[in-house]
């Protein structure tokens, strides 16, 4: 018989992922093996995990990988990029790691150019630590660091920060995907194929947005959660490229 | 070899690139300014990359990243900026990456003031960061040494591949001296040196999950965890065994030793010659690595000739006192003569202090 489908050699074969059920993480970081995969790029690629569940796979990671303090990826993939320009350095971020304490570095590599990868992967929510407050919590959106869910009054509004990073002239391409459904999940294959081509050109930063879900912090079965991210998430979050310099 | 007169700051910053340091990252922080600027113009005459971060959180985290490549690199910084950098300083000691940093740091908590002092002994010796690592601390006394100790520091960061810290005053940064520089490490040396880091390097390896690079700062088992915490305490055990550079100035008769390091022992230094010129049998240890401490000199006096100890520092309340109190052991008094906040201790006011203990 033929295999027409293999696990991604990106991640180790006996190994069980360690995300929750119905975790888009865990698409992600699957379409992030094929990829390099496919691009002939797995001895090239170094990974720079955020701290958070977007670090959860590197004990099963097959490749080069560095975790970075919380917040500070853009910095340590800034560093080793321009250190061994040429390796295919990417970062992969949740929404409090990115947008949050690290917005400072996250902006500033931007607007530097750096050619770098970011996957930026935006739930809405603290995973890690037991669904507290994001920058990207929706209003009313409920959070264990507010009850009453988020008040714009108090806490402000959603960030969007493919929008943020398009006033920065240096940017090449931002795009914003899902993981929702199966043809999302191409796009986003895509999205990220494309980013990863730009750094390889030498275009400089690119940046892939991925709206996922987090059924456990949400408190929602896999597929309630599902339809809390089509409705509330993919409205705050519209899909789409948000700026191609290509 | 030619001397050339430098600033100390700027001399470090040549010595660096001598020793083959091909990574810069930094922020702007006054007394250490020409740092980052002497940086940022010789580091592309070699092929190398100098970024001002956005922050110190940011430099310390782009040195993270640069020297998880095998990239010799490094950072500079001022007390305040020194604190910030100090979750990174943790990473790399935690993940083992060998970088190079130095602090000419200020006179007192928060934002202290610009002028020289020794008020950083403490975070640089015992907590640098979290989670109790220890790095090896070279305190140069003169230009000369700030560039002789950078320049070994590169070679001591890859030995252990652990962080190495030049702890440094305003005046040693800001001060002109002659100094001889080393010679400048070649293409294909510094490149050898890279190479035999490739092994744990971040820089792609062939697919193999053995084999891959995993700059790991922490670890989910225990176990490991604690694996590591030991190997870490016996590397200092060694440095302790090893490592210890000390200078002992006219100690072998001496009834008052003074303990002194930094621009401390050198002010220190000529009240010796001073009192010893009289006759007076004045002493003076220097720790010229403050970690590993040396407590074996201390501790090995003739304490039955030696009627006082007096630590001499440029910080207040006393922070090296707590180091050469454990090597006393209560054998002797220990004085102290202490000024601080950015305040240059006079020689007048260590001659004062001598003169009320012989
Ligand atoms: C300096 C620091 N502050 C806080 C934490 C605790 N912490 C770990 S993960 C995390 C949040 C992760 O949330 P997010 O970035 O959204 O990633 P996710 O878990 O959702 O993938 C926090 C606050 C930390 N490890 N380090
Ligand atoms: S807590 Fe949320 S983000 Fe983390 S693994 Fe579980 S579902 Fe995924």
């Amino acid at each position: 018989m033929e295999k027409i489908y293999a696990r991604t050699k990106g991640l180790r074969p006996d190994v069980v992922s360690g995300f929750c059920p119905g975790c888009m993480h865990s698409t992600v970081i699957k379409l992030i093996g094929e990829v390099l995969e496919e691009m002939n790029q797995m001895d090239n690629a170094v990974a720079v995990l955020g701290i958070g569940c977007c670090g959860l796979h590197m004990e099963y990671m097959s490749y080069d990988n560095v975790t970075a303090p919380h917040g500070r990826a853009c910095a340590v993939a800034t560093g080793i990029k321009r250190a061994n320009s040429k390796s295919l350095v990417y970062t992969y971020q949740g929404d409090g790691d990115f947008a949050s304490i690290g917005l400072g570095e996250s902006v500033s590599a931007a607007n530097r150019g750096e050619n770098i990868t970011v996957i930026f992967i935006n739930n809405g929510i603290y995973g890690m630590t037991g669904g507290q407050m994001a920058p990207t919590t929706l209003l009313g959106m409920k959070a264990s660091t507010a009850p009453k869910g988020r008040i714009a009054e108090e806490h402000g509004y959603p960030m969007h920060m493919c929008e943020i990073l398009n006033q920065l002239t240096a940017p090449y391409y931002l795009e914003r995907t899902s993981c929702n459904t199966p043809q999302n999940v191409l796009k986003t294959r895509k999205a990220i194929k494309k980013a990863f081509q730009n750094q390889l050109d030498g275009k400089g930063f690119s940046m892939v947005e991925i709206v996922t879900s987090c059924p456990t912090n949400w408190g929602l079965d896999t597929m309630k959660s599902l339809d809390y991210l089509n409705e509330k998430m993919l409205t705050e979050y519209p899909l789409g490229v948000i700026r191609d310099n290509g | 070899m030619e001397r050339v007169f430098m600033k100390g700051c700027e001399a470090i910053a040549e010595a660096a690139v001598r020793a083959g340091c091909r990574f810069f990252a930094g922020y702007p922080i006054t007394p250490q300014n020409e740092i980052p600027e002497y940086f940022s113009r010789r580091l592309p005459e070699v092929g190398g990359v100098f970024i001002q971060g956005e922050s110190e959180v940011a430099s310390i985290n782009m040195v993270y990243g640069a020297a998880s490549t095998g990239t010799r690199s490094m950072t500079s910084s001022s007390s305040p900026g020194i604190s910030l950098k100090s979750e990174g300083i943790s990473y790399c000691a935690a993940a083992r990456i060998p970088m190079v940093y130095a602090n000419v740091s200020r006179g007192g908590p928060g934002v202290g003031s610009i002028q020289p002092a020794q008020m950083d002994y403490l975070q640089a010796t015992k907590a640098s960061g979290n989670g109790g690592f220890k790095m090896m601390v070279f305190a140069p006394a003169t230009v000369q040494e700030a560039v002789d100790m950078t320049f070994a520091a590169f070679d001591y960061a890859d030995r252990d591949r652990n962080p190495v810290l030049i702890l440094c005053d305003g005046v040693i940064g800001t001060m002109m001296e002659p100094v001889v520089m080393p010679e400048m490490k070649g293409d294909a040396e510094i490149a050898a040196i890279k190479d035999g880091k490739k092994s744990w390097a971040a820089i792609g390896h062939e697919l193999d999950y053995a084999k891959r690079g995993w700059i790991q700062p922490g670890n989910w088992s225990t176990a490991v965890m604690q694996q590591g915490n030991e190997e870490a305490a016996a590397m200092y055990d060694n440095w302790q065994k090893n490592d210890v550079q000390v200078e002992q100035y006219k100690v072998e008769d001496a009834e008052l030793v003074m303990v002194a390091y930094g621009i401390s022992a050198r002010i220190a230094k000529t009240v010796v010659d001073k009192y010893r010129a009289d006759g007076k049998k004045v002493g003076l240890i220097r720790p010229i690595t403050v970690n590993p401490f040396p407590y074996e000199a201390i501790e090995n006096l003739n304490y039955g000739q030696v009627k006082t100890i007096l630590d001499v520092e440029m910080s207040i309340p006393a922070q090296m006192l707590q180091d050469v109190s454990l090597a006393v052991k209560g054998r002797c008094p220990i004085e102290t003569c202490l000024c601080s906040g950015g305040n240059i201790m006079k020689k007048e006011q260590v001659m004062d202090a001598v003169a009320k203990l012989i």
